[in-house]
């Protein structure tokens, strides 16, 4: 055990700290979750990926730089301890990158990487249907081969700003007479390809954050598909390991929010006692992000000694999930009367964007696999406890 | 940066888990708790031979040189085994509390090779603790006199029995006279020590904790998957199933909690008493919910004598408020995080060296 950064890794969280104080955005972008703030952040995505910054744990041919785990942690603490812009290509990064490159073809791999790593191509997810949420083995929508094509029917949704994005990526039913995990396949599908709908979907946020998307007669050439014919479940499951779902939540992206929780406790804190679990809740999200960021280290650490961790991910998204669920809603609670006012209302004295945080925290529960299957995967695959 | 444990850490846990696996079975525990003692000469001689009396007692004085770090993994043992015995306040909290004496302490050399041997008991009198555990047998007694330690040996106390609703647990009030004989550091002297010994005697119940509450959770597992309700093991009902979940999750995320607080209190980090707070309370909240989940998925079982959850479910509820309880450590969480030179955000995970 050593917990002293190495004098590579301290410069090069010297290098992150000060390229990013010197090419942050002067204004905060708007919303990803609009077109315009869509593009003002894909714009923000290139810059990241001139600087070689995008996808710092990819090989230097793919844009990124090699990094290993720490350093990505160390690169993530300077990001989100800058307050730089939300990810917005977080989809297809962290979830079809690694993907890509354990099951795509070099053709696939040199077509899609580098536009994917440089914010070129967006990309959106495919995977719930209305009837397959939870149940994902229950997807019904359809991926008839004819030829060198697929042409696909049926609906998905709950697609993350599918509306504002080029491509789209999940599971199809190939063979017709299949029935749950077998028969699919797993196929990216470009989004103005003739036969796609996309119908936005407001969340509670009121923006159109995502999407419907309804394929009729859809043709994709068989190249577009990832791995096997039949095999997509193995290559969806695959990849959905434990590095994937550390990397889509920083234990930064709540250290940071901990530290500006205290900040407004401090700030209220005469009204904030009046209520003196506030106090107690603050002290709570700072030991539970304390204490997420530590359990990053450790796995980090069993990982580069070649150690597997398998449902350990179901525990950290039930955790972050819940923490950020909390640090929300004790900044709420802080904020009293003023909390329910919009960004732009002339009263709002929140610089923070709480309330936005606080609407978003209320989906983490539910996405990425809602926290009740999460517990189930827990207690089969962890402890052992016989399936129901 | 590399925060996982070497193999022969690892190593030596295991040796320590299969050691009182097989001296420690909970029918053992229960013979002990019958004696009046409550204590094992037997058990205690068997540690001294496996050398964990020696763990951190300097090489030069017969010792293995070892620190807090390996006392977590340790004190997860005697957690989990429900040890009867405070070896951790002979072995770890008084070692390092007469090691850190000065050398004008003519005694200071002598004591720390009788704990190396495993020759003698040293029962430690902090004043977080209103009770001395196992004073009645210590064969030395170290007591706080305004900040002044005192060695006090057996013959010049009188204790006062107070039983605990753990068994186990061997609680005593000492009556005692300081004096200049009995004087071995003057108050200056004594109060970072006196904090020191806190911090690890807070780290060694937090260990303890987190051993208990995973020995819960493996009862518990056991029970659900053999005990049939329905026509079904009642493990397999999403409702037991989460309950157990939520104790793994708790236990995941203590133990990186422990280890930040041992290695910083080893090294001698600005921010190790936050730490270990921090420590004691994630591993008090997990054993805890192990205790009440535990309790909750063996049903009326649970509430029994018979059954041997009950063993770890007391120890539980005993050692939350030992070495300070929930509101000291939360109060010195308080006073360091809501400070203005906190040690707050991502870059800071491994605080001010």
């Amino acid at each position: 055990m050593d917990l002293n950064y190495t004098p590579r890794q301290q410069a090069f969280r010297q290098e992150v700290r000060a390229w990013l104080k010197d090419n942050l955005p002067a204004q905060k972008l708007a919303s990803y979750d609009s077109r315009e703030g869509f593009e003002q952040h894909r714009e923000w995505e290139r810059k990241l990926f001139e600087a070689r910054l995008s996808m710092v744990m990819w090989p230097e041919e793919l844009g990124g730089r090699g990094c290993d785990l720490i350093e990505w942690l160390i690169f993530e603490e300077e990001y989100y301890g800058a307050d730089a812009p939300m990810r917005v290509n977080q989809n297809g990064q962290l979830l079809l990158g690694p993907t890509l490159m354990e099951f795509g073809t070099e053709a696939q791999k040199q077509r899609f990487l580098p536009r994917m790593a440089a914010s070129d191509d967006m990309w959106a997810q495919a995977w719930s249907e209305p009837n397959a949420g939870s149940d994902m083995a229950a997807i019904s929508s359809k991926a008839i081969r004819d030829g060198d094509h697929y042409v696909i029917n049926g609906q998905k949704t709950w697609s993350t700003r599918a509306i504002y994005a080029d491509w789209a990526f999940g599971l199809f039913r190939s063979d017709v007479d299949s029935k749950r995990h077998h028969g699919l396949s797993f196929l990216m599908v470009p989004l103005d390809a003739e036969g796609v709908t996309i119908r936005p979907i407001k969340a509670l946020n009121g923006k159109e954050a995502f999407a419907e998307i309804f394929f009729d007669n859809v043709r994709v050439p068989v190249e577009n598909r990832i791995g096997e014919e039949g095999s997509g479940w193995h290559v969806a499951m695959a990849t959905a390991g434990f590095e994937r779902g550390l990397l889509l939540r920083s234990p930064a992206r709540f250290q940071q929010p901990v530290r500006k929780l205290i900040e407004l406790y401090k700030a209220h804190q005469t009204t904030a006692d009046r209520d003196p679990s506030i106090r107690d809740a603050v002290m709570d999200v700072w030991a539970g992000a304390e204490a997420y960021a530590l359990s990053a280290y450790q796995s980090v650490g069993r990982l580069a000694r070649g150690e597997k961790i398998g449902a350990e991910s179901s525990i950290n998204k039930v955790i972050w999930s819940e923490m950020d669920l909390k640090i929300h809603e004790t900044a709420m609670r802080i904020l009293g009367a003023r909390g329910e006012l919009m960004p732009g209302a002339p009263q709002n004295t929140d610089d923070h964007g709480w309330l936005e945080g606080f609407l978003f925290a209320q989906a983490g529960p539910i996405y990425a696999g809602a926290n009740e299957i999460q517990r189930n995967i827990i207690a089969e695959r962890m402890l052992g406890l016989p399936k129901a | 940066m590399d925060f996982t444990f070497t193999d022969d850490e690892r190593a030596f846990q295991d040796a320590i888990s299969r050691f009182l696996m097989t001296e420690a079975a909970p029918e053992a525990l229960r013979e002990i708790w019958e004696t009046d003692a409550g204590r094992s000469p037997d058990l205690r001689n068997k540690m001294a031979e496996q050398g964990l009396t020696a763990l951190s007692i300097p090489e030069e004085a017969g010792g293995l040189g070892m620190g807090d770090v390996v006392w977590s993994l340790m004190t997860q043992e005697l957690g989990y085994y429900g040890i009867p015995d405070s070896l951790a306040d002979t072995a770890y909290v008084a070692a390092g509390l007469i090691a850190a004496l000065p050398d004008s302490v003519g005694d200071r050399n002598g004591w720390l090779e009788q704990i190396a041997e495993g020759s003698i008991r040293i029962a430690v009198g902090h004043p977080i603790n209103p009770l001395v555990a196992d004073a009645h047998m210590a064969d030395l007694v170290l007591l706080n006199h305004q900040n002044e330690i005192h060695a006090v040996p057996r013959s010049l106390i009188d204790v006062e029995h107070n039983p605990s609703i753990d068994s186990s647990r061997r609680l005593c009030r000492v009556m005692w006279e300081p004096s200049s004989a009995t004087r071995i550091a003057d108050a200056e002297t004594g109060v970072p020590i006196w904090n020191q010994a806190l911090n690890r005697g807070a780290l060694a119940v937090a260990g303890q904790m987190l051993g208990l509450a995973q020995r819960m959770l493996d009862l518990s597992v056991d029970y659900v998957a053999q005990r049939k309700q329905f026509g079904k093991p009642i493990g397999s009902f999403q409702a037991v199933k989460q309950h157990l979940a939520d104790v793994a999750g708790k236990i995941e995320f203590a133990k990186p909690v422990l280890y930040r607080a041992a290695y910083s209190l080893q090294h001698g980090h600005a921010d190790a008493a936050l730490y270990v707070s921090q420590a004691h309370i994630a591993c008090a909240e997990a054993a805890h919910l192990a205790a009440r989940h535990g309790i909750q998925v063996h049903g009326a079982m649970g509430y029994t004598w018979e059954v041997d959850l009950q063993m770890f479910m007391k120890r539980t509820w005993a050692l939350e408020a030992s070495w300070g309880d929930r509101g000291f450590h939360k109060a010195r969480i308080s006073d360091v995080i809501f400070a203005d030179d906190a040690p707050l955000g991502p870059d800071q995970t491994f605080g001010r060296s």
